[in-house]
């Protein structure tokens, strides 16, 4: 805790030399990232730089070497998922993961009981409780009318909106998105993004995302940093990563192209 | 001292034969992801195998065309062939299937070899001949001991066959395509590599390593039809100690057991087996993946790779009030019905909380539990000897025994729920064997093989009709209660983890908290099921922890169907009212039960509701499109 008094609020999200193997190859090597409330902040890279390893270690599903993660000044480092979410971070998968067995409305509902700490009830059932609350987020999203489809019918573009749903329930100060728009039609991407940059400003959300489709980044994002074999390589505005000698020579060209 | 060393020198021995069955289970594991229920079969068929093969052959001892030794590896061969056979013809079909689908055909393969070796050489102990050339003592060098041949020669056959294996794996083609296939399946399929040949060729090798070692043992001990589940059961402990799919693992799991074995029964000579299991759960309490298991090469969170199971969505308003139209039936006939009918009702009664019980861990909680009965019996023993021991009344007796059920599931299930699939199938087994072997050998307490008698209800219930009503009314509530807790937010967040537990993690649903009330709960419920069970009987005994009641347990729920929420009551009414009187009818119930098994699994795997349901669901969505 910082003892000045003028000092500004911590950001929402404070990573400080986050630092992971695997097998002896550092995947991430001493990662810092900072994101503030309402900001958007794109995590980008050639495959294998270690943007979903930075993701797993800030979500906790892999526990960093060495490093901190604070969350609003709180240190998170490697807790268990379940109480990095309970500390307000939501995050979406980069391969999707919604419950098969369950309606678009009963997801919701599952990540709100689970927010309100209403797990362990054995007698009302689950598909009265906080329905109203589950339809406010699906209708956020877009998705009220398909509340009582099986995610498993879904449209690849309309599951990611369910994940996007689940992940608000816990009223997040971080959304963590692991290639939220991968696998989507152009004219989808943007209208998720532009969902994702309105929710954030909103409710001052610090999102932090990675991205392959380099037209998402520099038409959605505050800032980009760039990863490069587990290094940040450059970080800064769009425009500024874009015109950088060294993020061309990373891509070989293909962003230039 | 001498003892010592002579009981060491025993243990190395035991430790062989177990390695040679483990290595096949762990090789076999490996590569197919399946847990060869059926591999203590070929390691009671490679005995008896050889029994025949010797005893026909050789004569009585001398040496015949094929001599001991020729017969002990024709034996192999046979059993490899066995292997094969399953593989081909059961197996290869299921490797698409969720991984409980294979389990239980293998379990199936295990009831049908029961009787088929039954029926083939009969109830009673066969004896084998001695191995010519190792018979009597040897005289140990250095020590001044004598020692059994053939247990010396056992004893250098475990480390050979650990070198011979490590040549085949890493010095042959086959062998390295078998190591690439354990790390990445997929991988080497998009290689090219002919997996079908792979896959055989792994069940032949592991099939033949059982197969060895079963008529190895023929010198040592007689040959019997326990032979199976015993040595499953430790083959589990040691490749679950060793880490499965290691095959050094599992060499240090059979030093470990062997020696145990061989030290606690001058210690403790009663609990041997629950000093094995000690033993394991402290190893996977320091090491989870087993001694020289690796964990999963990757942390990074995967979508559930089992198929989705079905939307469960509330009943509709047709099927409801049928269901409460039969309720009220079983409540409506008792006054009409005589003494032996008011039992099957109470039996009825009783099955369906049992396969309730289970299906809420199954189902919901997709963990398989090989080892069910066992809370169904420490309910009913705890209601016993209350009764015995203390002359407890029987509101004391029924309300103890899902306590007692309840806190032996909190504590063996602390074990289950913190392994994976299989794993925690394996433990649920081992566990349940180890509540049996309680129940069998601590006599004093228990009775043993005689079980408690006179666990009488109260004389308010001893009327046929009053009880049957008391067993009605707890039973339907109990099962009521689980299945409003499949509906409620504890089932689903069950629900959550079985279809995608990063995602679950992901949205702050604590795995193995929810997943071991869900354990304790479903055992508690059992103990109920399993306390009203002695009262109607009278009696208890160890069979009621048995490994049938356990399989009972589990064909009720697959009769029913898994992906149903009704379906263990539908499963259990079907399997105890039409099936339980034929099956115990005839002779060769486990041939019956394991074909039964296995066709379920093979042409019926979703149960008689699921297939009901495939009827309603469309019009469901329909109706439910529209509103």
């Amino acid at each position: 805790m910082s003892s000045a008094a003028v000092s500004p609020p911590p950001p929402t999200l404070e990573a400080r030399g986050l630092v992971r193997s695997f097998g002896g190859v550092r995947a991430v090597d001493g990662v810092s990232l900072v994101v503030h409330a309402g900001e958007l902040l794109a995590l980008i890279g050639p495959n294998g730089a270690g943007k979903t390893t930075c993701f797993n270690l800030i979500g906790g599903q892999l526990r960093p070497e060495a490093g901190t993660v604070r969350l609003a000044g709180e240190d998170i480092t490697g807790l268990p998922p379940p109480r990095i979410f309970r500390a307000g971070v939501g995050r979406t998968f980069q391969i999707t993961a919604t419950f098969g067995s369950m309606t678009v409305r009963e997801n919701v509902q599952m990540a709100l009981l689970s927010a309100a700490r209403r797990l362990f009830g054995l007698w009302r059932p689950a598909r009265e409780a906080m329905r109203g609350e589950a339809e406010a987020l699906l209708a956020r999203v877009g998705m009220a009318e398909q509340a009582n489809r099986a995610c498993g019918v879904l449209a690849y573009g309309d599951l990611k909106r369910v994940e996007l749903a689940v992940a608000l329930a816990g009223a997040p100060r971080l959304l963590l998105m692991d290639e939220p728009t991968a696998g989507m039609a152009p004219a989808e991407r943007g209208a998720l993004m532009a969902l994702v940059a309105r929710l954030a400003r909103e409710s001052g959300i610090a999102v932090l995302f990675t991205e392959h489709d380099m037209d998402v980044v520099f038409g959605h994002a505050d800032r980009v940093v760039v990863l490069d074999r587990g290094r940040v390589l450059a970080e800064g505005a769009p425009e500024a990563v874009r015109a950088d000698p060294r993020v061309r020579a990373a891509y070989l060209g293909g962003m230039a192209a | 001292m001498d003892a010592l060393i002579l009981q060491a020198l025993n243990g190395l021995a035991s430790a062989s034969s177990l390695f040679l069955v483990a290595s096949g289970l762990t090789v076999i594991f490996g590569v197919s992801r399946i847990v060869n229920f059926a591999h203590g079969s070929l390691y009671m068929l490679g005995a008896y195998i050889g029994w025949t093969l010797v005893t026909r052959f050789a004569g009585d001892g001398s040496a015949g065309p094929l001599g001991f030794w020729g017969g002990v590896l024709l034996a192999a061969l046979a059993v490899g062939l066995i292997g094969v056979a399953i593989e081909v013809l059961l197996l290869r079909r299921l490797y698409r299937a969720p991984e409980l689908f294979p389990l239980l055909a293998t379990f199936g393969v295990l009831l049908i070899v029961q009787d088929l070796a039954l029926w083939i050489w009969g109830p009673q102990d066969l004896l084998g001949p001695r191995a010519p050339g190792l018979r009597g003592a040897a005289e140990l060098p250095l020590l001044g001991l004598r020692f059994p041949r053939y247990e010396l020669f056992l004893i250098v056959l475990g480390p050979v066959v650990l070198g011979l294996l490590w040549l085949l794996f890493h010095r042959t083609r086959f062998g390295v395509l078998v190591r690439a296939a354990t790390e990445d399946r997929e991988m080497v399929g998009a290689l090219g590599v002919d997996q079908r040949a792979l896959f055989t060729g792994v069940f032949f090798l592991g099939a033949t390593l059982a197969g060895l070692a079963g008529a190895l043992q023929l010198p040592r001990e007689s040959v019997n039809l326990h032979m199976d589940l015993a040595v499953i059961v430790e083959a589990f402990v040691v490749v679950v100690v060793g880490g499965l799919g290691s095959l050094g693992g599992a060499f240090l799991a059979a030093l470990l057991i062997g020696e145990l074995h061989a030290f606690g029964i001058l210690v403790f000579p009663r609990i041997t087996l629950v000093l094995v299991f000690l033993v394991m759960a402290v190893v996977l309490v320091l090491r989870p993946h087993g001694l020289l298991g690796a964990a999963p090469a990757s942390a990074a969170p995967v979508a559930s790779l089992s198929p989705a199971a079905p939307v469960i969505r509330p009943a509709p308003a047709l099927l409801r009030r049928l269901g409460y139209a039969a309720l009220t039936l079983a409540f409506a006939l008792p006054p009409f019905l005589g003494d032996y009918a008011l039992g099957v009702l109470a039996d009825l009664a009783i099955f369906t909380l049992f396969a309730t019980s289970l299906h809420f861990l199954m189902g919901p909680g997709g963990m398989a539990s090989f080892g069910h009965a066992a809370y169904f019996g420490i309910g009913a023993y705890a209601a016993a000897l209350l009764a015995h021991h203390l002359a407890a009344p029987m509101a004391a007796g029924i309300a103890l025994a899902p306590i007692a059920a309840g806190l032996a599931g909190l504590g063996f299930g602390w074990f289950c729920v913190r392994l994976s699939g299989v794993y925690s199938a394996m433990l649920t087994l081992a566990f349940a064997q180890i509540a049996w072997s309680v129940a069998f050998q601590w006599v004093e307490v228990t009775g043993g093989d005689n079980g408690i008698l006179g666990v009488w209800p109260d004389a308010w219930a001893r009327d046929q009709l009053v009880f049957t009503y008391l067993v009605l009314a707890l039973c339907t509530g109990a099962a009521f209660l689980l299945l409003r807790a499949v509906h409620a937010p504890f089932g689903y967040a069950l629900r959550a983890l079985r279809d995608s537990e990063p995602r679950a993690a992901a949205i702050g649903i604590p795995a193995v908290l929810v997943r071991w009330l869900a354990f304790a709960f479903a055992a508690a419920m059992a103990g109920i099921a399993g306390a009203l069970f002695a009262y109607g009987r009278g009696s208890v005994f160890p069979t009621l922890l048995a490994i049938p009641r356990s399989v009972d347990a589990l064909l009720m729920v697959l009769l029913g169907g898994v992906q149903t929420v009704t379906g263990p009551i539908w499963g259990a009414l079907a399997y105890a009212g039409l099936s339980e009187q034929l099956v115990r009818a005839t002779d060769h119930w486990r041939l019956v039960l394991g074909l039964a098994i296995v066709v379920l699994v093979l042409f019926f795997p979703e149960g008689l509701a699921g297939a009901a349901r495939r009827w309603w669901e469309p019009r469901m969505d329909a109706s439910s499109a529209r509103t």
